[in-house]
């Protein structure tokens, strides 16, 4: 029961339409940027974070970009027809954000050669669609290193959105770094079912408080597990972006994405027109991984996250660097060798050690 | 045992809602009118709930406001539907977007604010009392006014003359409008009640489940307590059963999760709604019965006789 609603923002469309009647000799393109949500820009967590770089393009570029968004989009038919009214109505460059994103912007892409694509955590790419995403997994390493240090119960509580890669692969990194420094760590992890309802999984989280988990991490995109914890006074990881007025006692760090330069540096390459399909998958050397602040733990602790978050930026640790063996006890990545891109993008298998069963 | 107690406090918060929003559906319902608007009007009284109680520091005030917002909202329901006599299934459907674009609207200042949740109820002794103090006397008031609103709703309809002149509205308007009852005051009376208890319901959700606000907070909450409405085929005992029963299913899947029983939490996460369709299928196929209870003229314009 979603309005989709395409919003513009009424000045910027006038402010092009006096552009375009300006300068019709210059060189440069100017850029209409569309961008597709899967949640609502309210959601404070996935959605809001690629809308703030929306954002970014219509500060940096001013004058010469106008952007709309159409948010809440579910992934499906809807999704094809929202993504070919943008390329449609002459926006040039339509970045979609979501996974499930990926069929309906490559077939659409097809059909619109001139304009590009920018496609998130997909792996379809065309001549005229990128991919870029971020490597959380690296801040989920960092933030199982703090959870081995501040757990007393060692059981930890994972509230997951869907059984794919992206979360299978942050569970992976978050207790390879919990295991780095407390062997005895165990998860319990719940899959919601959803990326975002407030209401399910804030139960999500009683639940595995209830079942003694002192430390809530999250992939799904609202505060309230992180608020629960926050109630019931055990402490957690705040989930896209800093969720700390959530939980100004629970909230140890939140995993931020942050698309800013990546969304601005893109616009500017259609504008120059040195655009070209590109696959960008950035950790936290490149930004668009950031660590909020470090909060509620010992200076120790805080100092050990710190040297890992640089750790993992200098390239000294890679949270995937073998040897690594699946449930099953097969050997996956070998000793002396790191994950290859390819692996850690179809991850879907635990590592062993992980005391649960990956729903199919 | 010791997880069935945290399992009991968290079924509760997760059907109180439901309870909420549907105790008042029933009773627009019994007046023969149907509105969908419920989940619009949750929404519009979590965010209005959630503003008031955010600038102004008090939870009281907040659920006034989200109580009058629903109430507006019914409100302009029932003067499209009742005085101009606009489709009450279409008009239902407009209002449910209306709520979640005006709640987002109106909302968008408040994203990412933090506020005290409701306090639960601490009676010295009874509430310290082991197992069931805290289920029993550890609520916030807003718990213990869905139990008293379901059974006073319950009292209302079979017990009171005033009960019985709904009934007769929703079942017969004409006959009612012949013997002198004015069936539009009486509808928008009822639509207005509500209203009022699906803004509480919302407030609920904003103010207590999870205190924030979010856009579609309700996720699709409002859908589930018109569902529960016929679910219980307009028995206020069964609308109470059905809404700890919804709440039940909803949660036990999470819990069994987390204990590591093994079971596709995609099925789980579908039973709530499975359960629905089935108890339709049931209380469907005997006609008779769900014919003596539900309202005869429902969803039906009141236009009388010249």
């Amino acid at each position: 029961m979603n309005a989709n609603l395409v919003k513009r923002t009424l000045a910027a469309v006038v402010a092009t339409g006096a552009l375009a009647l300006g300068m019709g000799a210059a060189q440069a393109e100017d850029v209409k940027a569309g961008f597709v949500y899967v949640g609502p820009i309210g959601d404070h967590g996935w959605s809001y974070r690629h809308d703030i770089g929306r954002q970014a393009i219509e500060a940096a570029l001013g004058d010469n970009a106008t952007t709309s968004y159409v948010e809440s989009v579910p992934e499906g038919a809807d999704a094809e027809r929202v993504i070919r009214q943008l390329a449609q109505t002459g926006h040039n460059l339509i970045f979609t954000t979501s996974f499930g994103f990926m069929n309906p912007t490559v077939k659409v892409a097809k059909q619109f050669p001139n304009v590009k694509f920018e496609h998130a955590t997909g792996y379809k790419r065309d001549a005229n669609v990128s991919t870029y995403a971020a490597r959380f997994y690296e801040g989920r390493y960092v933030a199982g290193v703090i959870a081995g240090k501040m757990t007393k119960s060692n059981i930890v509580g994972y509230v997951g959105s869907f059984p794919i890669p992206e979360v299978v692969r942050g569970i992976n990194a978050f207790m390879l770094g919990a295991w780095s420094v407390n062997p005895d760590v165990k998860v319990k992890i719940v899959w919601a079912n959803t990326w975002y309802d407030p209401g399910k999984e804030g139960d999500a989280a009683k639940a595995l408080i209830d079942q003694g988990a002192d430390i809530m991490v999250q992939h799904t995109d609202s505060p309230a597990p992180l608020q629960v914890a926050e109630n019931r006074g055990v402490v957690g990881f705040g989930q896209a972006s800093d969720m700390i007025k959530f939980a100004p006692k629970a909230q140890l760090t939140a995993i931020v994405d942050h698309w800013d330069e990546y969304y601005v540096a893109r616009a500017k390459a259609v504008m120059d027109g040195t655009w070209e399909s590109i696959d960008t998958w950035g950790g936290i050397d490149s930004g668009m991984v950031d660590m909020a602040p470090y909060t509620n733990m010992p200076d120790d602790v805080k100092a050990l996250a710190e040297e890992t978050e640089a750790k993992i930026a200098s390239g000294e640790i890679h949270p995937f660097a073998g040897p690594i063996y699946d449930q099953a006890g097969e050997l996956r990545i070998k000793e002396g060798e790191d994950a290859t891109d390819e692996m850690l993008l179809g991850m879907d298998w635990y590592i062993k050690g992980i005391d649960a069963e990956l729903p199919k | 045992m010791d997880w069935l107690i945290p399992l009991i406090l968290t079924v509760i918060t997760a059907s109180t809602p439901l309870l909420l929003a549907s105790t008042g559906e029933l009773i627009t319902e019994k007046s023969g009118v149907l509105n969908l608007g419920v989940e619009g009007m949750m929404l519009v009284g979590a965010i209005s709930g959630f503003a008031v109680t955010a600038s102004s520091g008090s939870a009281i005030l907040g659920i006034l406001a989200a109580i009058i917002a629903g109430m507006l909202m019914s409100l302009i329901f029932a003067f499209l539907t009742l005085t101009l006599m606009a489709n009450q299934v279409a008009t239902g459907l407009a209002l449910t977007i209306f709520g979640v674009g005006f709640s987002a609207l109106v909302g968008s200042g408040f994203v990412g604010f933090a506020i005290e949740p409701l306090p639960g109820l601490h009676i010295p002794v009874l509430t310290d009392i082991p197992l069931v103090g805290e289920i029993l006397f550890g609520q916030d008031f807003l718990v213990y006014l869905s139990i008293v609103m379901v059974i006073a709703v319950g009292f209302f309809l079979s017990r009171t003359r005033g009960g019985l002149i709904l009934k007769a509205v929703g079942d017969s308007h004409h006959s009612a409008h012949a013997i002198g009852y004015s069936v539009i005051k009486i509808r928008y009376m009822a639509t207005m009640f509500g209203g009022a208890m699906a803004g509480l319901a919302g407030a609920y959700l904003s103010l207590s489940y999870t205190p924030m606000w979010a856009e579609n907070m309700t996720a699709g909450r409002g859908w589930i307590a018109l569902a529960l409405v016929v679910f219980a085929t307009w028995r206020p005992g069964r609308l109470l059963a059905g809404a700890y029963m919804f709440g039940l299913i909803s949660v036990l899947q999470l819990h069994a999760q987390s204990a590591g029983v093994h079971v596709p939490s995609q099925f789980m996460s579908m039973l709530p709604y499975l359960a629905t369709v089935i108890v339709l299928v049931i209380i469907s196929s005997d006609r008779a019965k769900i014919r003596l209870n539900a309202p005869a003229c429902i969803g039906q314009a009141f236009r009388p006789a010249q």
